[in-house]
């Protein structure tokens, strides 16, 4: 209800009797907020101030480390470790644009198309949520075995011959291949599309369809003119909530992956629980949090949703 | 003709369907191959029919174990963030204060921030004071990034309220906790509902905050990943294929239940 937004405090009744649980209430917000606040600034604000001084300092596990401000290690990752990030940025990006182009037509149906369907499908979206992702990103491997019946179709249609060539499979293999890793991705956050772009479209007021026909508006035109422009801030917050984790994840490229397409998540992760050195683990994390912030605060701007984050 | 007409006006519908074809192919598999008898320690290919594993779901030394474990830490996480979620929820819709805006950005970093980067730098906090790393930095990483999810779940809630009604109930001279307990806390509660759901959901799957934080205590999620390097047994299909029907279940029973409620409100 907009009314609660502009209203006044709403514990500051008219009435002058009421002055003394006015008076109590000055303080009642800092009690409600103090232990969760507390809890996120002692674990996840500190924390981070944390790995930033790790970031520089220099030493070894067995004496120990200083703070020397050797920012030094900030380049030596960066320069052993580029080909990992981009490769979990173009990964992510890949992911992320199949899944809006997989998504739309789902929300699209269950906010439009569905009729008495509707809240079965929305279950069906969700429900997976619940059996491990472990296990659902595990049954992959079954579907795209080697020699099993999707790579065999795939061989059949020559589609493996395809991308192939452009790097994406190895021979008659999609395992272990860079598009094993971006289809777990598609498949790992494609419901975190598909929740936004719903929430956005169903709120779209079916009437402006109806005008735009009445206007002789093909239904492409009605489309790209009106249905797509009002679910932006569906599609802007569907992007990140898609690529943001996709870049960080690792899961998917540890477990459909092999050695050769391994990405920067997984870096930070041997680095920080197989190799212990967590300078160079710490500095990596920095790096791509900045980058993070700064694709999404770019895409941001240029999506002209500002007023959304 | 006539089909490519049809086909034209339905192209969406056939696309969406797709989709969830896209969506629910690993739970079909997970469910099929929870039947299987797998030859060798993997079970990735169809070898022959069997109900074995589902006479005993417990059969795999430290599966069970690690399942009840996930199951305490969800229920611990999901008790703490949403009793601190809900206090920030209300905090945050009913007052006006100073450095509202900060804490508003504090509580959508958490959700904004890839998981690898909280996780290793929740890492470096422990391992800087020394803590040992089990039960309990588990349990506290997970209500730490539970919590943002419940605040934005029960605020939802709480800002559709109408404030009427508890001024209604002062008017009829209910103390404070009185309308508290009978009258916000239960209009909120849908909301809280949702937020402890998630807070669940999000704590019993998570792998990579735990994975960093959790020294050699294992949860579900990590048998799960230990046995995709050492060997899948069957049982883990079936505690998937368990999981998925409870799901389905338990939403259904609540939309029945809903409906059911809204009918006899009409």
């Amino acid at each position: 209800m907009s009314t609660l937004t502009e209203a006044p405090p709403p514990l500051s009744p008219p009435a002058p009797e009421k002055k003394p649980p006015r008076k109590r209430g000055r303080w009642t917000p800092y009690w409600l907020l103090l232990p969760g606040i507390l809890w996120l600034v002692v674990f996840f604000a500190v924390p981070m101030i944390y790995q930033a001084s790790t970031s520089v300092q220099t030493g070894s596990l067995e004496e120990g480390y200083k703070v020397t401000w050797h920012f030094v290690t900030y380049w030596d990752a960066l320069s052993e470790y580029w080909p990992q990030f981009l490769r979990s940025v173009a990964y992510a990006a890949s992911a992320t644009v199949l899944c809006l182009l997989l998504g739309y037509p789902l929300a699209y149906l269950i906010a439009f198309r569905a009729g008495r369907w509707r809240n079965l499908i929305m279950i069906l979206v969700i429900a997976p949520f619940f059996t491990s992702f472990l296990i659902r990103t595990l049954a992959w491997k079954t579907i795209l075995a080697d020699g099993g019946p999707v790579v065999a179709a795939l061989n059949t249609l020559h589609v493996l011959d395809v991308t192939s060539w452009l790097g994406w499979t190895a021979g008659d293999r999609v395992l272990a291949t860079p598009l094993a890793v971006v289809c777990g991705l598609t498949y790992n956050f494609l419901p975190f599309m598909i929740l936004p772009l719903y929430t956005s479209l169903e709120r779209i007021d079916g009437r402006l369809h109806e005008a735009a026909r009445d206007l002789y508006a093909k239904p492409s035109t009605v489309f790209r003119k009106v249905t797509f422009p009002l679910s932006m801030p569906g599609v802007v917050s569907g992007t990140l909530l898609t690529f943001i984790p996709a870049t960080g994840d690792y899961v998917n490229a540890s477990l459909l992956g092999s050695a050769d397409t391994g990405m920067i998540g997984n870096v930070i992760q041997s680095q920080f629980l197989r190799v212990l050195d967590y300078p160079t683990a710490a500095a990596l994390s920095f790096i791509l949090m900045a980058a993070i912030l700064a694709m999404v605060t770019v895409y941001i701007r240029k999506s002209g949703t500002e007023d959304l984050v | 003709m006539a089909f490519v007409n049809w086909f034209k006006r339905n192209l969406v519908v056939i696309a969406g369907l797709l989709t969830l074809a896209y969506l629910l192919l690993p739970n079909v598999i997970v469910t099929v191959f929870s039947f299987n008898r797998p030859n060798g320690r993997f079970n990735y290919a169809w070898q022959q029919f069997s109900t074995e594993a589902w006479k005993d779901p417990c059969g795999v030394s430290g599966l069970c174990g690690s399942l009840s474990l996930s199951l305490q830490i969800a229920f611990w996480a999901t008790l703490g963030a949403t009793a601190l979620g809900t206090a920030i929820a209300f905090a945050l819709v009913r007052y006006r204060f100073r450095a509202r805006g900060a804490i508003n950005s504090l509580i959508f970093l958490p959700m904004a921030m890839p998981e690898v980067v909280m996780a290793a730098s929740l890492l470096t906090l422990f391992l800087n004071m020394g803590a040992q790393l089990g039960f309990w930095t588990i349990l506290i990483a997970h209500i730490m990034f539970c919590l943002s999810f419940v605040v934005t779940a029960v605020k939802a809630r709480v800002m559709s309220m109408d404030p009427r009604l508890e001024q209604a109930a002062q008017d009829l001279y209910a103390g404070p906790f009185q309308t508290f307990v009978r009258v916000t806390l239960p209009i909120a509660a849908p909301g809280i509902a949702a937020g402890a759901l998630l807070a669940f959901a999000l704590s019993f799957d998570d792998f990579i905050i735990t994975n960093f934080n959790a020294g050699s205590t294992v949860t579900f999620p990590m048998f799960v990943w230990g046995s995709a390097q050492r060997g899948t047994p069957v049982q883990i299909n079936v505690i998937g294929t368990a999981m998925f029907i409870i799901a389905v279940l338990f939403v259904l029973a609540s939309m029945v239940i809903g409906n059911r409620r809204n009918r006899r409100k009409a």
